[in-house]
This record gives C-alpha cells, sequence and structure tokens, in this order.
C-alpha cells in the first residue's frame, strides 16, 4: 500500500486493487436472502426474498417500519445470527465471496475488517467497563495480531482525531460514559472504521442523538465514505436521512422488499403506496406547513402472521382495485418503467401514475 | 478513596458500636439471672453473690458497658477469680469456660476461617463456572444437567448433605478420616482431610445458588449490545465471552458472594455442629444456651466485624470492575 513502515495502517494483508471503475462487480451483492426463526409461537419469516447491491463508494439507504426486516438483514450480512436459531439461505457476496454456509471463522475474520457495522445505541453499544481507546485498539489488533500494543494505541488515536474527536489521545483513556452522545456516535465510527472496511453498515446511527448532532454525524460519514471508498448501508426509518446520504433506496414491508431503485426514482417518483404513505407522513419544509400529516392506517404486520397476498392489503388504500388479487397473490418485484426502478405492487402502472400525480402528490408532501 | 475509606470506617465504628449496645441490652432484658448460667453445680447464695460483685453485675449497667468497651482498647483488671489483669484487647473472662474470653476466640476463630475460606473459593468457581457453562450452552443437556445440580442443591439441607457424606466417606469407604481441626501450620495435610467434607458439603449448597445467579446475569449479558459489538468486531468467541460478557456478567455475583462470605465467618453454625468441629458458630450458640454474656459479646461483634468488612470490600471490589462507580 505504499506507507512507511512507521504508520501503523489500515489493512496490510489486502491485496493493492486498483481504483474501482462503476460497472465493475459491486462489493456486496444479496440475493434471494431468507432469514427464517423458529420460534415457539411459529415460523418468523423475518426476511423474506430481499435482493440487492452496494458498490464501493455508494451508499443504500434501506428503509421501512420496526419489523420490516431490516436490522435482521444487515446482521445477516454480518454473520451475526445465532445459527442455532436463524435459519438464512440466499447468497450474499461480500467481495466476491459467498457468506451463506461460510464457517463461522471464515466470517468472523472478515467481521470487523472488510465489513463492520454501526449501531444505534452507542452507550450501550460500547462496553461500559472498557476505556474507548482500548476499545477500538482491541478491534485493530483482532485483525493485526503482529500489531504491538503501541502500535495499536497510536491507530486508534489516529482514529479518534480523524472522526472529529479533539484531543484524541486524552480521549482514548476515558470511558464511554465520560463522552457525550456524539462524541460516542464517532468513537463507534472510529471504531468500525479502524480497519479500513470495504462494507460499513450503519444501523440507524443517528436515531439516538438530538438533531444537530445527527446532521453532523452523517456529514462525517458521507467524508470519511468519500475518503475510504467503502460501500455503505444506512438503515433508517427516516426519509430525511436517506435523502441526505443515500444514491439508492430499499422499501421494505414484512420481510419483503416492495420497492428499489436510486433517491431520485424512490423518493420523488414513488410507485409503492407503502412508500407514499410513508412520504405523506413525514413533515416538509418546502410544503404547505398547514397541511396535515397523514399517517398510513393501521399497524406493522406480525411477521408469524403476514396478510396473505400482498402483506400491505389491509393498510393499502387501493387494495380492492384489483378484485382479490391482493389477497390472493404474492406481488413480485417488478421493473416499473425507469431503468432500475422495482415495484412489488398489484396496480397497473398507468393507475399507479395517476393515483399518485392526482390523489398523493395533491397532499402537498412529495418534494 | 481516602475519603470514602475515612466515611467507610467511620460508619463502621458507629455500626459495632450499635451491635455491641444493642447486645448488651438484649442479654440483661432476657428474663434469667446471667449468673446462675456461669455458677458451677451445688451454687450457694453467698457464692452467686461474690461471682455477681467480681463480674461487675452490681453496677449500673453504663458502667458496665463501659468498663466492657475499655477492656477492649485499653485493658483491663479483672479479679483474681478471672485470671487478674487482662490485656488489650480483653474481651472478658468465661465463667462457663473458666478461660479468657480472648483464648476462646483465637482458638475457635481459625477453624471457621479454615472452614469457610477453602468452601468459598470451592463454591464460587464451582458455582460460576456452571452458571457461565449452563448459560453459553443453553438448552443442551449439559445446561440441564447443571440446572438439575443447582435445583438439587438449592432444595437440600446442609445437615442431610453432611451426614450423607460422612456416612459414605468416612464410615463406609473409609476414605476420610472423622472430621476435625488440625492446624494448617503443624499438618496441612491433616487440616485439609479433616475439613474437606464440611468445605463440599457448603461448597454444594453455596454453589447452586451462584449457578443459577450467574446463569441469568450471563444470559442477560449475552443480550447486550456491547456483545453484539464484540462479535461484530470480528473477535473470536472465548474473548467476546471471557473479556466482554464475563466482567459484565459477574458484577452481581461479587455483590452476594462478598455478604455470604461476610455472614459465613461469623460462624457456620450447621456446618459445625454436623460436623462436630468447635468453630466461631457453635461457639456463639453454647454461649447464649449458657448465657454467658462474655462469650456472646465476643461472638457477635466477630460476626459483625466480618460483615462490615465484607461490605466495604464488596464496595471497594465493585468500584474496580466498573469504572462507572465512583467512591465518595
Amino acid at each position: 500500500m505504499g506507507r512507511s513502515e512507521s504508520v501503523p495502517s489500515g489493512r496490510p494483508d489486502r491485496p493493492a486493487v486498483p481504483e474501482q471503475r462503476s460497472g465493475e462487480d459491486p462489493y456486496l451483492r444479496v440475493r434471494d436472502l431468507r432469514v427464517r426463526f423458529d420460534t415457539e409461537d411459529g415460523v418468523v419469516r423475518a426476511v423474506d426474498g430481499v435482493s440487492f447491491a452496494v458498490e464501493r463508494g455508494r451508499t443504500l439507504g434501506i428503509v421501512g417500519e420496526s419489523g420490516s426486516g431490516k436490522s435482521v438483514t444487515s446482521l445477516a450480512v454480518l454473520g451475526l445470527h445465532n445459527p442455532k436459531r436463524a435459519t438464512i439461505t440466499g447468497e450474499i457476496f461480500v467481495g466476491g465471496r459467498q457468506l451463506v454456509g461460510l464457517p463461522e471463522e471464515e466470517v468472523r475474520r472478515l467481521r470487523g475488517r472488510d465489513m463492520a457495522m454501526i449501531f444505534q445505541d452507542p452507550l450501550s453499544a460500547l462496553h461500559p467497563y472498557y476505556t474507548v481507546g482500548k476499545q477500538i485498539a482491541e478491534a485493530y489488533r483482532v485483525h493485526h495480531p503482529r500489531a504491538g500494543k503501541r502500535e495499536a494505541r497510536q491507530r486508534a488515536v489516529d482514529m479518534l482525531g480523524r472522526v472529529g474527536i479533539p484531543q484524541p489521545a486524552r480521549r482514548f483513556d476515558q470511558y464511554p460514559h465520560e463522552f457525550s452522545g456524539g462524541m460516542r456516535q464517532r468513537a463507534m465510527i472510529a471504531m468500525a472504521l479502524v480497519n479500513d472496511p470495504d462494507l460499513l453498515i450503519a444501523d440507524e446511527p443517528t436515531t439516538a442523538l438530538d438533531v444537530t448532532v445527527q446532521a453532523q454525524i452523517l456529514d462525517l460519514l458521507a467524508d470519511l465514505q468519500a475518503e475510504f471508498h467503502s460501500a455503505i448501508i444506512m438503515i433508517t426509518h427516516d426519509l430525511g436521512v436517506v435523502s441526505q446520504v443515500a444514491d439508492d433506496v430499499l422499501v421494505m414491508y414484512g420481510g419483503r422488499a416492495v420497492e428499489h431503485g436510486s433517491v431520485e426514482q424512490v423518493l420523488r417518483r414513488p410507485q409503492h403506496p407503502y412508500t407514499w404513505g410513508l412520504l405523506s407522513s413525514v413533515p416538509s419544509l418546502h410544503g404547505d406547513a398547514d397541511a396535515d400529516l397523514v399517517p398510513i392506517r393501521g399497524n406493522p404486520p406480525s411477521l408469524i402472521n403476514l396478510p396473505s397476498g400482498c402483506a400491505f392489503h389491509p393498510r393499502c388504500r387501493y387494495a380492492d382495485r384489483n378484485g382479490d388479487r391482493s389477497r390472493t397473490e404474492v406481488p413480485e418485484l417488478r421493473p416499473a418503467g425507469e431503468d432500475g426502478h422495482q415495484v412489488a405492487c398489484h396496480l397497473a402502472a398507468e393507475e399507479r401514475t395517476r393515483l399518485y400525480r392526482e390523489e398523493v402528490a395533491q397532499v402537498g408532501v412529495a418534494r | 478513596m481516602a475519603r470514602f475509606l475515612i466515611k467507610r470506617i467511620f460508619s463502621a465504628t458507629l455500626t459495632l458500636f450499635a451491635v455491641s449496645v444493642l447486645t448488651f441490652l438484649m442479654f440483661f432484658a432476657l428474663p434469667r439471672d446471667p449468673v446462675t448460667g456461669m455458677c458451677p453445680k451445688n451454687c450457694n447464695p453467698e457464692r452467686l453473690e461474690r461471682v455477681r460483685e467480681e463480674l461487675g453485675l452490681n453496677d449500673p449497667l453504663v458502667a458496665q458497658y463501659a468498663g466492657y468497651m475499655k477492656g477492649i482498647f485499653t485493658g483491663r483488671d479483672l479479679g483474681s477469680a478471672q485470671g487478674g489483669h487482662c490485656d488489650a484487647p480483653c474481651l472478658g473472662w468465661s465463667y462457663v469456660t473458666n478461660e479468657a474470653v480472648s483464648d476462646t476466640i483465637a482458638r475457635v476463630l481459625p477453624v471457621t476461617l479454615s472452614i469457610v475460606i477453602p468452601a468459598a473459593v470451592l463454591w464460587l468457581l464451582l458455582g460460576v463456572g456452571l452458571g457461565m457453562v449452563s448459560a453459553l450452552r443453553r438448552g443442551t443437556w449439559l445446561d440441564r444437567l447443571a440446572i438439575g445440580f443447582s435445583l438439587t442443591g438449592a432444595s437440600l439441607q446442609l445437615y442431610f448433605v453432611g451426614a450423607v457424606l460422612l456416612l459414605v466417606f468416612v464410615y463406609n469407604l473409609r476414605l476420610l478420616p472423622v472430621p476435625s481441626y488440625t492446624s494448617i501450620f503443624d499438618n496441612p495435610l491433616k487440616w485439609a482431610s479433616g475439613l474437606v467434607l464440611a468445605w463440599v458439603a457448603l461448597a454444594f449448597l453455596f454453589s447452586a445458588i451462584y449457578a443459577r445467579l450467574s446463569r441469568a446475569q450471563m444470559l442477560e449479558t449475552l443480550s447486550e449490545d456491547f456483545v453484539r459489538t464484540a462479535r461484530a468486531k470480528g473477535l473470536a468467541k472465548p474473548k467476546v465471552y471471557g473479556r466482554h460478557a464475563l466482567r459484565a456478567a459477574i458484577t452481581p455475583v461479587v455483590t452476594i458472594a462478598g455478604l455470604d462470605v461476610g455472614g459465613a465467618l461469623g460462624g457456620t453454625v450447621i456446618t459445625e455442629t454436623t460436623f462436630g468441629i468447635q468453630g466461631l458458630g457453635r461457639t456463639a450458640v453454647d454461649a447464649v444456651r449458657a448465657g454467658d454474656l462474655p462469650t456472646i459479646m465476643a461472638t457477635v461483634l466477630i460476626a459483625a466485624v466480618f460483615v462490615v468488612l465484607a461490605n466495604m470490600l464488596v464496595d471497594l471490589l465493585y468500584a474496580a470492575i466498573d469504572p462507572r462507580v465512583r467512591l465518595r
């Protein structure tokens, strides 16, 4: 990698890959991923046939309510599900390697080195009994067994500085409870990036933070992505976050993908009634301030007992426009006109476009 | 830290003072003449009166208490029948055993220490070990075996377990000598062989509680976010469990262990009785039965000192384990 020996480097054993060109194989490719949990109450199909891909340098936003399967998907990519309780099928290719069915030890070697994760609540995700620096240095040393203590410390201090923590050498020796919420999330990011991973999964990284800090953390992630050229999955229920950072969006409902496309396509020309609902329930700075927010009626479905046919049909205003199809037939994810834009809905394309224009966009919430 | 220690020593002193006053008052509140128990057979009224005078029982209660406390700190002069001058820490003279109470304590305290400390090491290792294994192997036959073991231990009584152990190992198999106490400094092997059954019986019953407690704690800790973070870093399981989960799971165990060991050091009456070993616990019970005030006072105070010390130690350990705990 051409760095001098004295400076701790990110990944000594990474082959010298020339600058990634677009059009190459995406770094992460997930195909027909299914995650099932056998529980006493029945089988939970938490993820039921989801496919997506993320290239280096790009960000995929995965959006959905709680229980939509977005976090389960990301934990499956990292191989963090308990194999005794979760049954995982499908394909997860990370850097060309299929992870489903790979022995735990081999997935472990990739974890934290090739793919890393940032969790929602940094206070509970950091160990309360160890100093922040020690936890970061530990993450470095797992994948650099020959690195000494001093080298790991230097690397951790560098990373703390890199994520914008002032006086990193002093902060190294402090405990998580001595950090503020934003600083803790920065430390968490430093820990995730200490081995220069190619894939970074951020599971609601800003939900536990207040709004001003949220923006700082998102900016930081964008800067670091430009610097490290990593692929990012941003899991969130916040469409504002998605529009700010994502290149592509995957909307999940009841363990399935209901809409998939570029951020432009999904947020500006949404095709699925569920996506419409999500957009209508978000306040807009540009719309009419007096306009009412429209919540999606009903509740997210139980994954043990999903509604038949289209899982969204009990909450969908337009479910009865297809006879019984919504109740009997599961809609496939199909191309929706534009390049790469996909939607899983029984409504005819022209009708969707008309409904969106006449009924949804009218409310003044579409941006 | 220094401030913490000073504060704790101050409050410990207050506690011990309260314990001593209460014990003193309770003894005299009992509807029985303390002297009858202290006078050997064929007592006559004159003799009783002499003992009463020698013990200072005719003095006001406050004066008696002050004399007793003074003895502990500076020593005091007792009558010639009570061995004359008694050096600090003077715990008084027992008419029942006809010796200075400090001599009695010096004899029986090592016995209790020899029973409790090795037993505590055993029960902690066994209990925490079992709890961890069954948490990590949750739902397997190993887990069920450990749960069965701890249920059995929790529902048995020491005098039963002790009697079975004695019957099997001493009287049937003749593998071990009849339990007795020998000083570890005289003959370590005899010390161990004489007490091992007591250790095993105590450890069996106590480890049951510790296995359950540490299993529950470990299971709770394993579902913590920071354990998932440790795995997401790519740490191997032994490190995730040993370094990240165990340290968090062990904290409540430390608290209970401190209190249990502190309490047990004050005397293990049932164990000592079952195995026929004279330790602090049996001495205390004998003293109560005989109405032997100086010995009662001494054993109660020593038990209180152990409990207070154990509490202080638990707080110090807590602060050492959890950096969020500040001692002040």
